[in-house]
């Protein structure tokens, strides 16, 4: 009986038709792919994506140079220069991400005491160039005004987990 | 005039004969009918740019017409020198080094580093970290499995499988990025716990998600498992015994197709495996097919997995409540002086660990995967040796391969799910 059982499948290639029916199941199941540049996927408050330096409300930069996030860097793909400015407080005058070494873990944004480096929603953020992606402080702080109300909304909505 | 240098007898290959092929396969054998041409053997490249071969693997196949006298897999192109720079690392720093090696299931080889580090420290992560780890480390599975199927099945030939797979990926990579923030370099487990709890209702999307996806494996198994042309592609090629298997160092999926009931999670269950309830997957003959079925069961058993992490899971804390070792809420941070210290002590220094050695494996999706640590008393590893799944499997793609034809030599390669992040280092 079994082997008549699969002659009778073998002959009638069974398997292959089921197989072909479920894809034919599929072809009318809704698309799941999405229109990319105009949609994406959901993404959540923790996303690590392209650094940005933060300012206070009141304008003024919130880095105080304490270089954790230097410190803590396994890809040392950040450096930072510091030094008092005119008013006394203490500034960097030079801070340097090198995008090409960044391997976005984290830790940065997790060492930073003041909120001030942040990794962004933003993902799109390819340069024709390898120079375009050594980012200095003034690109990240451009970075920082573009994303702010990004950038806000999702530390709030990430403060009871950190 | 055969080219075909004698190597040495490989392990568990003593007696092993060449085959004698049947005169019908051999019809220019016949002098009266067709004149004999000799081909000599010679030497293909394949890889490493080739598809099939999983990254950049080079293997210089000595081909006998069309059969595959010898694989040398050429290894290599991809070191980035892993464990030398762990030294250099803190042993926080360290942790983001692992999700890179074996890039296909990340989470996994957190876990290794973050047990064997948690052990010489001598602590033990809070329940629910446990529970998030095992959970995750499933889900990792899952994802870990789902590639390697579908690609497998697209090396020999069957597309479909491949674009429904990276549906499902694409759920599963959503909960990772959801937990961790990122999709696929996650930096989530970390030495004492994990990074920060789950936020509230990935847990339900889960166990949504979970309620689904063995529909999905029964889908992919309609189209595989009873297939002719799946089967003819993969049966009996291939085949390692048991001793060969052990012989050659498998471990995983790929040792429990040869009938060895060998599961890291059960014969020394670290975090919460030991609390939840599952089978192991074995099968018989060794075989490319076996190799599959077992995936795919494993595939089912982690949904169970999942499914009991979801269900037995606490609120609580998630990382050691000790400021030593894990960073203070910041919250905390802000307000009290005490925590700030430990905040820039963390995240400068680190913690000391001390001396001491310890030889951690944890089941990775696709094996064994050990972490020989080696501290010296201070913050950074003396040595970080990694013991990779896929080097001792693709060793055996010699001894596998041998006598088959060309194109069994990528099913081969399908089938023990070697990834090259790893296997380099």
């Amino acid at each position: 009986m079994a082997f008549l059982d699969r002659t009778a499948r073998s002959f009638l290639l069974t398997e292959l038709l089921v197989g072909m029916g479920l894809t034919l199941k599929y072809l009318f199941k809704p698309k799941v792919t999405i229109n990319y540049p105009y949609e994406r996927n959901p993404y959540s408050p923790r996303f690590k994506g392209e650094h940005a330096l933060r300012r206070y409300p009141n304008g003024e930069e919130r880095c105080i140079a304490c270089k954790l996030c230097e410190a803590v860097c396994p890809a040392l793909a950040i450096t930072i220069e510091a030094e008092p400015r005119d008013d006394g407080s203490r500034r960097t005058t030079r801070y340097d991400i090198d995008m090409t070494k960044c391997i976005y873990c984290g830790l940065c944004e997790e060492a930073c005491p003041v909120d001030a480096i942040v990794e962004g929603p933003n993902i799109a953020f390819a340069t024709e160039t390898r120079e375009e992606l050594m980012y200095n402080k003034d690109k990240l702080l451009a970075n920082g005004d573009q994303w702010e109300p990004e950038l806000a909304k999702r530390l709030e909505l990430d403060a009871p987990y950190r | 005039m055969s080219t075909i240098t004698e190597y040495p007898t490989a392990v568990g290959e003593a007696g092993a004969e060449r085959r004698e092929w049947p005169e019908t396969m051999m019809p220019n054998r016949d002098p009266n009918r067709t004149k004999t041409v000799e081909i000599d053997s010679h030497s293909i490249n394949f890889g490493p740019q080739h598809p099939a071969a999983h990254g950049v693997l080079r293997l210089i196949l000595e081909m006998d017409g069309e059969v595959v006298e010898r694989a040398d897999p050429h290894i290599g192109l991809l070191h980035r020198g892993t464990e030398k720079l762990i030294e250099y690392k803190t042993y926080m720093q360290a942790l983001p080094y692992f999700d890179r090696l074996d890039y296909v299931s990340p989470m996994c080889q957190e876990h290794t580093f973050a047990l064997a580090t948690e052990k010489l420290l001598g602590i033990t992560a809070p329940e629910r970290a446990q529970w998030i780890r095992t959970l995750f480390a499933e889900i990792t599975r899952v994802l870990n499995h789902l590639l390697n199927i579908t690609t497998y099945a697209l090396d020999v030939g069957a597309l479909t499988p491949s674009l429904w797979g990276f549906e499902e990926r694409e759920k599963l990579m959503e909960f990772h990025e959801a937990a961790s923030g990122a999709r696929l370099h996650a930096n989530y487990f970390r030495p004492g716990g994990v990074a920060k709890d789950l936020p509230a209702g990935l847990e339900e999307k889960i166990a949504a998600w979970a309620e689904t996806f063995p529909k999905f494996i029964d889908d992919v198994a309609t189209l595989l498992t009873g297939n002719r042309i799946w089967k003819q592609r993969t049966v009996d090629i291939g085949i390692m015994s048991p001793e060969m298997a052990l012989a050659w160092g498998f471990s995983g999926p790929s040792l429990r197709a040869s009938g060895v009931p060998w599961d890291l999670r059960r014969s020394q269950p670290y975090d919460k495996y030991a609390e939840v309830d599952f089978q192991v997957a074995v099968t018989r003959n060794g075989d490319c097919y076996d190799r599959y079925i077992v995936r795919m069961e494993e595939m089912r058993e982690s949904v169970k997995i999942i499914k009991q992490c979801l269900a037995k899971m606490k609120p609580g804390p998630v990382k050691v409540q000790d400021r030593k070792f894990t960073p203070p809420k910041r919250a905390e941070m802000k307000r009290s002086m005490e925590a700030l210290i430990h905040h820039f002590k963390l995240y400068t220094e680190g913690y000391h660990v001390p001396a001491g050695a310890t030889y951690t494996a944890t089941e990775s999706p696709k094996g064994e995967f050990g972490v020989y640590l080696v501290s010296d008393g201070t913050n950074r590893p003396y040595r970080c040796k990694i013991r990779a799944t896929g080097f001792s499997h693709l060793q055996a793609v010699e001894v596998m391969s041998r006598r088959h034809m060309l194109a069994d030599a990528v099913a081969i390669i399908g089938s023990i799910d070697i990834v090259f992040g790893e296997v380099d280092r």
